[in-house]
């Protein structure tokens, strides 16, 4: 009840209040890790499937002490700057390890690598200006997920674009045969400026014109707009606080059709202690607008702190090998898609490949203003779709919004 | 008491509040009318990084911020004046919508949203509060001796669980197809979807925040339910008050100090409201203003916050309590005066 103690409280609320925080602390020394860790090491990463596969296969190697947040972006800059590091070993993607490099905190791996890592494969060495900054175990991306079973039943071909998604979500509809033909990552916030950068990519559009001044109102974001809001006719109408776990819960409850979902989720469907639709659900490249696949690329990988003695160092590269050896990827083949020797292709990574192939483009994670403007689409498009704008006043007070914080920024 | 003996007991707690209220508030207020950014350096980068068929590397003119020879950023402050308050106030869109005399357009404007919501979730819950806290207490304080140590336990309960939650376990019974929302469908025959439109949301954020502080307005009135002058009490009884007239012009008069602590406290308390717009993810329909400082203040996908503009968000937060609570400590000073007369 004292006024002053939620205040104090603040930065940690949304932490509690959405983090999936498990802490593996693993005390014995397993035959699964080739070497005996003395060193106390501490891992940040996301939570999702390979991420626990990777931070198991770490803790085997004895004195580490995993974090898995999905919110782990929140607080990895800081976290990473403080000296020593709060955390020697980060797990990162496109746009956290775009945040580390640019701050500096993050260490080159070159004599690591030469010392350690010459069995990784040339497309794990993630490079800035010839430098290995990051040691790269996966990619994703968002493709299409679809009941194999209903698309059979009502005679519709798996859908290649967004207009096939709506005409087989209105058929399927029509005989109800599941509660929400589609299901969409739309909470409002990172998944929906997620879902538009998608679609706009897909529709060719671009977000910048010159010296980071913002350009998405125009009639590619006006066209991205209304074909989201013709998807969510056919969603949950709670569709504005659907997370991906909550998109997977929907799937494997048997409750949605089909859905534009990240590949690291295609796992879970055939995990019969979950999920009710064991073989149902398979997976196709993302639908596509009108230039290419309505989806973004991203890279997983490892990062290790720069803040911290080359001792620590040496020690938490060896349990990073050991996190993303064969072996682990041998055991947890279907988690994801692989980039580290062993890996086979399985079902369900034909469909994230397809993606690729149909041209999605890598999260423009490299584009200064792009943290400013997935903020501004994130907080901006739910107007839209709940009725309250129209598609140009939403994308023009996106476009102020991004301004003013581009600007507080220093970029405009 | 002697002012050596007053300081020495009060000296401490003073420090403190200026340790951790004033200084950090002064701070807050500096960097209200300041702006700090990287400073930039336009570079030619070259980045290797996996996709789907190996290896991709590309060269790009990229706009970094320059790393300083303690392998800091290097930063740059300078003072703005008023900007960050007009960037948060935004008043030529403030204008805009009065000359259309468009309130949908008045409420597309984040801060003023927030603060319609923030005000009417204010005001609503405070009666709510006071009365339903009056109510528990009054029930406690009629049952049976034996059994009001557990009655008493039970009925705080809400307050003990952590806002956050108590906040969540109420999303849980309602989102998508959880309990109570089974509940109702089967009840009304229909299909509800609670976490669709802004009225249900708010609805529940009110009832949550009722249910969670009433506890705390019971718990104050009831301690002050055991001093009521029993003398005073009979003699109404005698002269023939009627239950409601003994609440009326015994009970109340007595409790009035305490429920202008408890509207105090609350005015302040809910003007602050946060853990519901997280707890229920309501930011699409709903938000306060307190979730408007955290949002600046959240760091974006480039690693960039906006702590200039929370900064100044929060000095309005301030400044909106002070101005709710001055009819309040008028009330109670008025009073006050006329005691000492």
């Amino acid at each position: 009840m004292c006024p002053r103690k939620q205040e104090s409280n603040l930065m940690t609320i949304k932490k509690i209040a959405t983090t999936i925080a498990i802490s593996l602390i693993s005390s014995s020394v397993w035959a699964g890790c080739a070497f005996e860790n003395n060193t106390e090491l501490k891992s940040l990463t996301a939570g999702f499937d390979s991420w626990k596969a990777v931070t198991e296969a770490m803790a085997e190697c004895g004195n580490v002490t995993s974090t898995l947040d999905q919110d782990f972006k929140d607080v990895q800059a800081d976290a990473f700057a403080a000296n020593p590091s709060l955390y020697q070993i980060g797990g990162a993607n496109n746009s956290a390890f775009s945040i580390l490099v640019n701050a500096g905190t993050i260490r080159p791996l070159d004599d690591l690598v030469a010392k350690y890592g010459s069995h990784l494969k040339p497309s794990q060495l993630i490079k800035v200006n010839g430098q290995v900054m990051a040691i790269a175990m996966q990619v994703n991306n968002q493709h299409l997920m679809y009941r194999s079973d209903i698309l059979k039943d009502l005679g519709i071909a798996v859908p290649t674009t967004y207009d096939e998604v709506l005409a087989a979500a209105k058929k399927m509809k029509s005989y109800n045969l599941v509660d929400y033909p589609i299901g969409g990552t739309y909470k409002t916030g990172w998944n929906l400026g997620e879902e538009f950068i998608n679609n706009y990519l897909g529709n060719g559009g671009s977000f910048f014109g010159e010296g980071n001044a913002p350009s998405i109102n125009n009639a590619t974001g006006v066209a991205t707009l209304n074909t989201m809001k013709s998807l969510t006719e056919y969603m949950d109408p709670e569709y504005l606080v659907s997370d991906s776990t909550y998109v997977q819960q929907q799937f494997q409850q048997g409750k949605i059709a089909m859905a534009n979902l990240w590949a690291t989720r295609a796992g879970a469907m055939d995990n019969a202690e979950e999920s009710e639709v064991v073989g149902l659900v398979k997976m196709a490249s993302a639908p596509s607008g009108s230039a290419r696949a309505s989806s973004t690329n991203w890279w997983d990988g490892l990062v290790l702190a720069k803040n911290m003695t080359d001792e620590q160092a040496d020690a938490a590269f060896r349990v990073v090998m050991e996190g993303i050896d064969t072996e682990m990827v041998l055991a947890n083949n279907d988690d994801a898609v692989w980039l580290v020797d062993g890996y086979v292709a399985g079902a369900a990574a034909g469909g994230a490949i397809a993606t690729a192939n149909n041209g999605a483009a890598p999260y423009p994670s490299s584009l200064p203003g792009m943290g400013a403007m997935h903020s501004a689409l994130g907080n901006g498009v739910a107007a839209f779709l709940t009725g309250v704008k129209d598609a140009a006043t939403t994308l023009a007070d996106i476009e102020a919004a991004y301004t003013i914080a581009a600007t507080e920024a220093g970029l405009m | 008491m002697n002012p050596k003996t007053f300081s020495a007991f009060i000296g401490p707690s003073i420090v403190m509040m200026i340790l951790f209220i004033a200084l950090p508030l002064a701070s807050v207020l500096k960097q209200s009318f300041y702006v700090t950014q990287p400073v930039y350096e336009i570079l030619e980068v070259e980045t290797c990084t996996p996709n789907f068929t190996g290896q991709v590397c590309v060269v790009d003119i990229k706009t970094i911020p320059k790393i300083g020879e303690n392998g800091i950023v290097e930063t740059k402050t300078k003072f703005v004046g008023f900007l960050n308050y007009q960037n948060v106030l935004e008043f030529p869109r403030v204008i805009t919508a009065i000359a259309n005399n468009s309130w949908q357009q008045f409420m597309t404007i984040d801060f003023w949203k927030a603060l319609r919501f923030t005000l009417s979730f204010t005001l609503i819950t405070l009666p709510l509060v006071l009365f339903l806290g009056l109510v528990i207490a009054l029930c406690i304080n009629n049952v049976a001796k034996s059994i009001r140590g557990p009655v008493i336990f039970i009925s705080l309960l809400p307050m003990i669980i952590t806002p956050v939650i108590g906040a969540l376990a109420i999303r849980w019974l309602f989102i998508g197809d959880g309990i109570l929302t089974a509940f109702l469908e089967w009840w009304l025959m229909r299909d509800i979807a609670m976490f669709a439109q802004a009225w249900t949301l708010e609805l529940m954020m009110m009832f949550y925040r009722v249910w969670h502080v009433a506890p705390f307005a019971a718990i104050v009135f009831y301690a002050a339910l055991q001093t009521v002058n029993q003398d005073t009490v009979e003699s109404a009884i005698i002269d023939g008050a009627s239950r409601w007239q003994k609440l009326r012009y015994v009970i109340l008069p007595h409790l009035m100090p305490l429920i202008v602590f408890v509207t105090l406290i609350h005015l302040m308390d809910s003007y602050r409201v946060f853990e519901e717009v997280v707890g229920f993810s309501s930011q699409a329909h709903v938000i306060s203003l307190q979730w408007l400082t955290y949002d600046f203040l959240m760091l974006d996908q480039s690693g960039n916050r906006s702590i200039s503009r929370a900064s100044a968000s929060a000095m309005l937060t301030m400044i909106g309590i002070i101005l709710l609570l001055i009819p309040v400590l008028r009330g109670v000073w008025i009073d006050y005066k006329g005691k000492r007369l």
